[in-house]
């Protein structure tokens, strides 16, 4: 696979939620670039037909009885958040005007 | 000549004698941090008031109410969320986050009676080789303060060696609790995955992480592991088997235990000296009646690139939360929601979490997922089978923990790929899920190696009457650094 360009680095940002200068941008697709070369090793591997492990025990769907059960208190849920207005979370306009 | 010198069965005799007693014990660690952290760096906040409190409390409790833990002064790695003590996974992101509610093993600790002294410091997020990640001090190591610690739980496993406290939580993705205490000379194990509660613990890579004890012996490993361990609610991964009575077990006795050696884990870049205590050690094994064969684990060169592709896609996805809008830091003068995820998250975060955040979303965006997050999920399963198959036959598998004893501070800040490969020994015991331990097995230059010995699916017991034997047998965990005795 090609090294990762500096618009692809400021794409995969973007996806990620993080503002990057052009510098970072720059020095992000050398070291990811590294990374991703050394990764391309495993196309050593034959993985035909192997089944991929997302967890190493099959659990599924591990279920409780369906009681309800009290949760935090909404005060104590708002104690770390920064801006609030009447207990409730205060965030900057979602759309732009 | 501290008291936490002292096991913590000496320590339980202390206080019945009436030689000393639990607030003492609490105030001797308070004295400790406050004579030695400024060389040693391992706290970032500590629970002076509260703990204190507590220990004058305990100390009216009978005897006979009380169980072996009790009274006993522990440090937890700062990715373990305690209500009301502030935790910050040693990142910008979450100064000054006071947690609502205590991690599942939190609960435990206090419920065994054990006094939380403070948090202790790690890579960013559990990021790091070093602690070098830390974005508020770097943790040095106690036998050499030129030398890190190792990591992410460097300050768990630096705090313990340096006799700050006795006891410390730590946490485990790729390494993170058995490489610091391989570098710090104590005594660290990452149980199987499930083996102990994950609620709680601010995630990193949620198919790998598990917490687990580092202490200065073997005894008082398995008896806090035995204390945090069981199925939780809470966490619906954390797995319903028995918790056995490790401690009842630890008599000495390995005769005709089968012991297996990769030859995987003795190759290229292991130091001379670490090959050569490995071998001293599975020779002080064999003298106990164990059986020592060579094995190969086939799959064990591209652990390393699995475990980055699958950790890093696992942790850019939980790593998600931290936004700015509920908790923690939260950028100042930008104009949208979207501006404030983004500043927020680059001004938060450190390099390296940016980096691995950049890496898990690169392998799980569209175009890419095949080719490296499917991939290393199947690498994933090809390592895992070479575990199963040879513990078919064998009942441990030994090598070294680390490559080499802990590098100096600054040595592989620039160089992510060189930083990695520190982990290359650990690495695949968590692709698989697997339980090991790192005990000490000797000194390179005056620093501590760390003998690993992995274990089956749910039997940290056999890896602990190993542990227990090797150590029993050896001097080497007497040893302290000279830092120890106070200045």
């Amino acid at each position: 696979m090609a090294k990762l360009s500096k618009e692809e680095v400021k794409h995969v940002a973007h996806l990620a939620r993080l503002a990057i200068t052009d510098e970072e941008a720059e020095k992000f697709a050398n070291q990811l670039g590294k990374i991703t070369d050394f990764a391309e090793q495993l196309n050593e591997l034959d993985t035909t037909n192997v089944e991929p492990t997302t967890h190493v025990f099959p659990i599924v769907n591990v279920m409780r009885e369906d009681v309800a059960q009290k949760g935090l208190d909404r005060e104590v849920m708002m104690l770390n958040v920064k801006e609030q207005v009447d207990g409730q979370v205060k965030v900057p306009p979602i759309l732009e005007d | 000549m501290t008291l936490f010198k002292l096991s913590s069965r000496e320590l339980q005799e202390g206080l019945h004698n009436g030689e000393f007693k639990i607030a003492d014990l609490t105030n001797e660690a308070f004295a400790r941090i406050e004579n030695l952290d400024n060389d040693v760096q391992a706290f970032l906040a500590l629970n002076k008031e509260k703990a204190t409190e507590q220990a004058a409390q305990m100390d009216q409790v009978p005897f006979e109410e009380r169980g072996p833990l009790f009274g006993l002064p522990i440090g937890v790695k700062d990715n373990i969320v305690t209500e009301g003590l502030e935790t910050t996974c040693a990142s910008k992101i979450l100064e000054g986050f006071m947690p609502i509610y205590d991690a599942t093993v939190v609960k435990k600790l206090r419920d065994a009676g054990m006094v939380t002294v403070g948090k202790l410091n790690m890579d960013e997020f559990a990021m790091g080789s070093s602690n070098e990640n830390s974005a508020y001090k770097t943790t040095k190591n106690p036998w050499n303060l030129e030398h890190v610690p190792g990591g992410s739980s460097g300050a768990s496993a630096a705090s313990v060696a340096a006799g700050e406290v006795p006891f410390s939580l730590g946490s485990d993705t790729g390494g993170s609790i058995r490489q610091p205490a391989a570098y710090c000379g104590v005594v660290g194990m990452k149980p199987t995955y499930g083996r102990v509660s994950r609620f709680g613990l601010v995630a990193f890579a949620s198919s790998l992480d598990q917490i687990g004890p580092i202490t200065r012996n073997v005894y008082d490993n398995a008896l806090l592991l035995e204390a945090i361990a069981g199925v939780d609610p809470s966490d619906s991964t954390s797995a319903d088997v028995p918790v056995p009575n490790y401690v009842s077990k630890l008599n000495g006795d390995i005769n005709g235990l089968r012991i297996a050696v990769p030859k995987e884990y003795l190759g290229e870049g292991v130091s001379e000296e670490v090959k050569n205590s490995v071998l001293k050690a599975l020779e002080v094994l064999k003298g106990l009646g164990a059986t020592v064969e060579e094995v190969s684990l086939p799959h064990s060169k591209y652990a390393l690139a699995a475990y980055y592709i699958l950790s890093s896609s696992e942790a850019s996805s939980n790593l998600s939360r931290f936004d700015g809008i509920r908790y923690g830091f939260r950028a100042e003068g930008v104009k949208n929601l979207m501006e404030l995820y983004k500043e927020t998250r680059a001004q938060g975060f450190g390099e390296e979490v940016k980096r691995r955040i950049m890496l898990g979303t690169y392998s799980l965006s569209a175009g890419t997922y095949d080719a490296y997050y499917k991939k290393a999920q199947q690498a994933r399963t090809l390592i895992k089978a070479d575990y199963d198959k040879v513990f078919e036959n064998y009942d441990v598998i030994i090598g070294p923990t680390a490559p080499t004893p802990a590098f100096k501070v600054g040595a592989n800040i620039d160089d992510p790929m060189t930083m990695y490969a520190n982990d290359i020994l650990t690495i695949p015991i968590n692709l698989a899920g697997v339980p090991a331990i790192s005990i000490p097995c000797g000194f390179e230059n005056g620093l501590p190696l760390g003998l690993q010995i992995i274990g089956k699916h749910f039997d940290e017991e056999t890896i602990y009457r190993t542990a227990y034997a090797y150590e029993q047998a050896t001097e080497f965990h007497k040893e302290t650094p000279q830092l120890w005795e106070g200045k």
